[in-house]
């Protein structure tokens, strides 16, 4: 388990790290989620004792990284800068860490064969491409066994059958019960990959829960219904207790396009706000509920023998969520702040 | 440049990885043996080391050989009276001087390029993760770069003293049972050797390779230049205690005037300023961000 405390850290005069507290539990995949810049590489520097935090602690299992005996017996890391000299073969860069550890050189062969990396074992890592050069930080990261595995954008540069031997590799060895602590910008790369996430903006955090709870709980949830009667309709729904909005609600909040089942970007949505109310022919027909689900919305029609031509629960996808958790703390959040302060 | 491009790596074994488990992997905290022997695979695996070594070599001995082959067949020649005078008085400043005045030069860059390089490819990381007390991993790199240094100098002194001696020899006989000789032979490789050091030291403190390089060369080659133009006793003094001309003492046999250290004396001084860095360059390493 990992335990991180109140880590502070400045650099002249950012900010890079707030009082940031969370734990990583074993056994799961725990993604950390931030926008570029959010001080996701700096608390992973923090938590590898590589940079030294102003305030605050990381533990592992209880103790600090430079007290481990053999640190990468506990902890294999995986940096998101490049740590291998150019002119040294992937094996002999293996071979160093594993002697600093006292591991046989068996372990380094094995790690070399488990990447795939055996043909070009002796060949110098400076004519590696992207993916052989995060093949090569696997297999640094997995040399000495370890529980905890610190991994920063592990997929950055991947073709999709190395993205997708990453994930299962990650998955497989969080089932054995290690610790996997990833570090992504992709939304919905953690959407398959992480059962928890950790989510920082401008070096706070922003949620501490599991994927699924981190989706539905910042993705308010609505329902877009379509009606002849729509005004009947209203009345009724806010009788119960719902809330209706009309039309789409296109320039506000989470699932804010919600009117076209595929989610478009802010640049789409930007148009929409200023078309949506009551200017297409259509719009007046058009409610979106929240505060109530689409089952019971449907049964309030029937008991009022009231038409629905549409009935659509709005789902917020993990991209949609992080969009609007990070709005604010985003560092190129332009566009949806200058959107949000029209309101 | 790279000869071509690697071959892509084959695809990983099997989508679903298979993590080998390692139930026999040693699990006690490995000794500072460990981190010898990781320095030293460190030290050999680039190719920049061998090549600056083999430079070194060539250099030192081919300059040395060069230079007191030019001198002896130039012996007696026109203009050369004062010069074959100088020579005969002191034929081991000469020997030793030519060949290892530039060969100094390629050790300074070696040194300094052994952490530097660390610096610039971002393996300092890996080091420090490995080695999370950094103190042991400094005094690893300088304990095994010493050792390689003060066996491959020494080895090329002798050779430089035997090949400009011998070629000298018509007309100037100097051996290793004359007063001084072997230990000032003997001290060039180890003025060398912690030359070295004090080289990986400022590439310790500052970091970027071709800052480093400079500013080593400068205190070797240009430092003792200006601080010659200094007048009066205290210019002396100040000359004398600075680190390349108190260290290259050891490598000579005759006093020069004004010359406020003996040999060893002088060799401690410099001895002391090398150690006086490493101790600042390993309180930064553990002081900053890497």
């Amino acid at each position: 388990m990992i335990e991180v405390r109140d880590l502070t850290k400045r650099y002249g005069r950012v900010l890079a790290v707030d009082q940031l507290s969370f734990t990583v539990e074993p056994g799961k995949v725990t993604g950390f989620l931030g926008p570029n810049g959010a001080g996701k590489s700096t608390t992973m520097r923090l938590m590898l004792g590589l940079d030294h935090p102003d305030s605050g602690t990381v533990t592992f299992d209880g103790a600090r990284y430079r007290d481990l005996p053999q640190p990468l017996r506990t902890v294999g890391a995986l940096l998101e800068a490049k740590a291998v000299h150019s002119g040294r073969s992937a094996r002999n860069h293996l071979l160093f860490m594993a002697q600093t550890q006292g591991l046989p050189t068996r372990r380094v062969d094995e790690m070399l064969d488990l990447v795939g990396l055996r043909q070009v074992a002796r060949k110098r890592a400076g004519g590696f491409s992207l993916g052989m050069g995060q093949r090569l930080g696997i297999a640094v990261a997995m040399l000495g066994d370890p529980q905890v595995l610190l991994l920063d954008e592990p997929v950055n540069g991947l073709d999709p059958e190395g993205v997708l031997w990453i994930r299962n590799l990650m998955k497989q060895l969080a089932s054995e019960g290690r610790t996997i602590f990833v570090s992504s910008h992709l939304m919905n790369e953690m959407a398959v990959t992480a059962d928890h996430l950790v989510v920082i903006g401008r070096g706070r955090l922003i949620a501490n829960c599991s994927t699924e709870e981190f989706i539905s709980r910042s993705t308010e949830k609505s329902v877009l219904v379509r009606s002849p009667e729509a005004d009947r309709l209203a009345q009724l729904i806010t009788a119960e207790g719902g809330t209706v909005a009309r039309g789409a609600r296109a320039d506000s909040g989470p699932g804010g396009n919600g009117a076209r089942p595929a989610p478009a970007g802010p640049a789409d949505a930007k148009a929409e706000a200023t078309t949506a109310p009551g200017a297409s022919p259509d719009g007046a027909g058009l409610l979106t509920v929240t505060g109530m689900e689409a089952p019971r919305i449907g049964e309030l029609a029937a008991s009022a023998s009231i038409v629905l031509h549409e009935l659509t629960p709005q789902l917020g996808s993990l991209e949609e969520a992080f969009m609007e958790l990070t709005a604010d703390s985003s560092e190129f959040a332009a566009g949806q702040v200058s959107e949000r302060s029209k309101r | 440049m790279t000869a071509g491009s690697p071959p892509a790596p084959p695809a990983p074994a099997a989508p679903a990885a298979e993590v080998p488990a390692a139930p026999g992997l040693p699990s006690a905290r490995p000794g500072f043996g460990r981190l010898i022997q990781a320095e030293w695979t460190k030290i050999r695996s680039v190719r920049s080391t061998v090549w600056t070594l083999i430079i070194f070599v060539v250099v030192t001995v081919g300059f040395t050989a060069l230079f007191t082959w030019l001198t002896e067949a130039n012996w007696n020649g026109p203009h050369a009276a004062a010069r074959d005078a100088r020579v005969a008085g002191d034929p081991i400043s000469f020997i030793l001087g030519t060949g290892i005045g530039l060969g100094q030069l390629t050790i300074c860059v070696l040194g300094a390029l052994l952490i530097t390089t660390e610096y610039s490819s971002g393996v300092i990381r890996a080091s420090l993760l490995a080695v999370p007390r950094r103190l042991p991993m400094l005094a690893a790199k300088c304990i095994v770069f010493a050792a390689l240094l003060i066996v491959i100098a020494e080895i090329i002194v002798f050779a430089s003293f035997f090949v400009g001696s011998a070629i000298i020899h018509p007309h100037v006989q100097v051996s290793l049972s004359d007063p001084g000789v072997t230990r000032a032979v003997a001290g060039a490789g180890l003025y060398l050797t912690v030359l070295g050091l004090f080289a990986l030291a400022i590439g310790a403190l500052i970091r970027h390779t071709a800052a480093a390089i400079a500013s080593v060369i400068g205190i070797v080659l240009v430092l003792p230049i200006l601080s010659g133009l200094l007048p009066g006793s205290w210019g002396a003094h100040i000359n004398g205690y600075l680190p390349e001309q108190a260290g290259s003492l050891i490598t000579r046999t005759h006093a020069e005037s004004g010359q406020v250290l003996s040999p060893w004396q002088g060799f401690g001084v410099f001895c002391a300023w090398t150690a006086l860095l490493l101790i600042v360059a390993g309180y930064l390493l553990n002081r900053r961000d890497a």
